[in-house]
């Protein structure tokens, strides 16, 4: 009893606010959209009475959602390997001592404090390939000046390139993110072992695969997360960017949810597209919470 | 020996005609990633008889900010985009500073005054970071409606300081953690209670973890698109990021508008990030968990 004087119940009382809220508008919350995911509230007034997993049955077997979901692992893969690949790229060459690295790096960065919408409508500009007869416009024409025809394409208006285009515009804003973790990283890395794999003779592309890569892990795997779950809730940018498309090809179970939630009044469904976007994030995130929140209590 | 020294921080050693061509890809890369500003900024400055898009990349004749009042003020059949930024200063600035709060308070009592299951809670806490929002909307709505301020800007701020919790939380406990134990251990032993420990050990120390929570903070209610979309229907309270959506899918709004108007929603963030972009750092890494 004597360790619970005032001040260890004024310390529960001022995080209890915070604690509430969070308990009450996330967890709460979930189990409530989980709830309604099991309903026949498929109309504008709310109706209870239970569907069992009809609703979740009717998705698997939709196909708008059939594509969305391709379409989402499509641009979650792309999206993941290119920004980690130009991240890690632009981190080594700025770790070279180079000159006005404070410039580059802030070149590299900037895109990340801009919103999803802006990005979006200057995106869709740039990639709108133009027609036969008018002429290119955007990067297509771009192409054409510099003698690269071979290279304009349709981008988000050609059904099979679609949901790519919309992966190319979501690397610009966030490879550079990565770059930072990397480079922070690789700034952590003491020069000693850079030095003892010299004196054992590696050369450097030998110390950058078998000393660097190794301790970067970490970070690769922190990245893969921010960038794993920003990517499986893409939302804001295919909104801004191109809508669902032709034949829904830059289309995304974010979008559907939306959609059918509040522009059709389908609540039971969106509720299970929300309820699987949910399951989806969790699988990448809770294991990673529990592993660097163990890690942290072991320090 | 002082050559080693000097060789500390040296990175690979690339030399040469390779130091060359590094720049040359630093350089490229440099202009893929302003490509999209120079079509922004170049388009907005051009005059009505100019804008075409299959002379896109050409330099405008002149400074002509025609786009920009037309952005701003709005034209014959749309409304520009002035209303919807100061709905979204009244929105963020408030949402901002009542989160930098909390999450102070929070910080300080998950990092400084840790109760049995405290990590627990911070677990938990966290988590509301990572999920999908789509996951929270259809309760989300209704509790809003229920409460009055659905469709308010109170509902927004409201709803912003709810769900930024987390990510203030973390960053102030990763602050706090750094704050080393025997200050606040002296303190005690000098009577000072919890509230006189954060008001004269812990806050005035607390200015760098500040600046970085209300920076990401700013930012991200600044460019929210989802809530705002969701909550704000009504045209006299949405925020920037719903008019700029609205002014780039009409039809009658010229693309170069659009593009004025994207310049226009971008710079404030824009600003905050040039002027206080080591805090930005610091925010966006303590969002994958590294304080």
């Amino acid at each position: 009893m004597r360790y619970l004087h005032w001040e260890r119940i004024t310390s529960i009382l001022l995080i209890l606010p915070s604690a509430i809220a969070i308990a009450i508008f996330v967890y709460g919350f979930i189990g409530f959209t989980g709830f309604v995911s099991l309903t026949k509230w498929n109309k504008l007034f709310p109706d209870f009475s239970l569907a069992g997993l009809r609703n979740y049955q009717g998705l698997l077997a939709n196909p708008r959602f059939q594509i969305d979901m391709r379409n989402m692992v499509v641009f979650t893969v792309l999206f993941l390997l290119t920004s980690l690949a130009i991240g890690f790229l632009l981190a080594v060459l700025l770790d070279q001592h180079v000159k006005g690295e404070n410039i580059f790096r802030s070149i590299f960065l900037f895109p990340m404090a801009i919103s999803f919408i802006v990005t979006g409508i200057a995106w869709r500009w740039l990639l709108n390939p133009g027609s036969v007869e008018m002429g290119s416009t955007g990067v297509n024409l771009l192409f054409e000046k510099v003698g690269l025809n071979f290279l304009k394409t349709g981008w988000y208006t050609d059904p099979k390139i679609g949901i790519k285009a919309v992966a190319i515009a979501a690397v610009w804003q966030m490879s550079g993110y990565v770059m930072a973790m990397y480079l922070a990283g690789l700034r952590g890395i003491p020069e000693e072992l850079r030095e003892a794999a010299r004196v054992d003779g590696a050369n450097e592309l030998q110390i950058l695969y078998h000393v660097i890569v190794p301790l970067l892990r970490p970070i690769t795997l922190g990245a893969v997360i921010v960038l794993g779950h920003i990517a499986l809730k893409i939302y804001d940018l295919v909104v801004a960017m191109t809508g669902p498309g032709i034949g829904f090809s830059t289309d995304v179970p974010a979008y559907f949810m939306w959609d059918t939630t509040f522009q059709a009044n389908r609540f039971a469904q969106g509720a299970s597209i929300a309820t699987i976007l949910l399951v989806m994030v969790g699988i990448l995130i809770v294991p990673y919470l529990t592993y660097s929140l163990r890690r942290e209590a072991e320090v | 020996m002082t050559a080693k020294m000097r060789s500390l921080r040296e990175g690979l050693r690339v030399r040469g005609g390779s130091r060359l061509l590094i720049y040359a890809f630093l350089i490229a890369f440099a202009a893929l990633y302003l490509m999209p500003v120079y079509v922004l900024v170049v388009t907005g400055m051009k005059s009505f008889a100019e804008v075409s898009l299959y002379r896109m990349w050409d330099l405008p004749s002149g400074l002509h900010l025609d786009s920009f009042k037309k952005a701003w003020f709005g034209g014959f059949g749309f409304e520009g985009i002035s209303s919807n930024f100061l709905n979204s200063i009244y929105l963020t600035i408030p949402a901002t500073i009542v989160s930098a709060m909390l999450g102070s308070i929070n910080g300080y009592v998950l990092s400084k005054w840790k109760f049995r299951g405290s990590d627990l809670l911070f677990t938990l806490l966290l988590f509301g970071m990572f999920i999908p929002y789509q996951s929270i909307l259809i309760p989300l709505v209704q509790v809003l409606y229920k409460m009055g301020i659905y469709g308010t800007i109170p509902g927004l701020i409201f709803v912003h300081v709810v769900y930024g919790i987390p990510i203030c939380t973390l960053i102030f406990r990763n602050y706090y953690a750094t704050v080393p134990t025997e200050l606040i251990e002296a303190a005690k032993i000098d009577g000072a209670t919890i509230f006189g420990i954060y008001f004269r050990v812990l806050f005035p120390l607390s200015l760098p973890g500040f600046v970085v929570v209300m920076i990401w903070q700013f930012t991200s209610i600044w460019n929210d698109f989802l809530f705002a979309v969701t909550i704000a229907q009504n045209p006299n309270i949405q925020p920037l990021t719903v008019g700029l959506n609205n002014l780039a899918g009409s039809y009658i709004v010229e693309w170069n508008v659009q593009m004025a108007g994207a310049l226009m929603a971008a710079l404030p963030t824009l600003l905050v990030y040039i002027f206080l972009g080591r805090y930005f750092m610091r925010g966006l890494l303590a969002g994958s968990l590294k304080g």
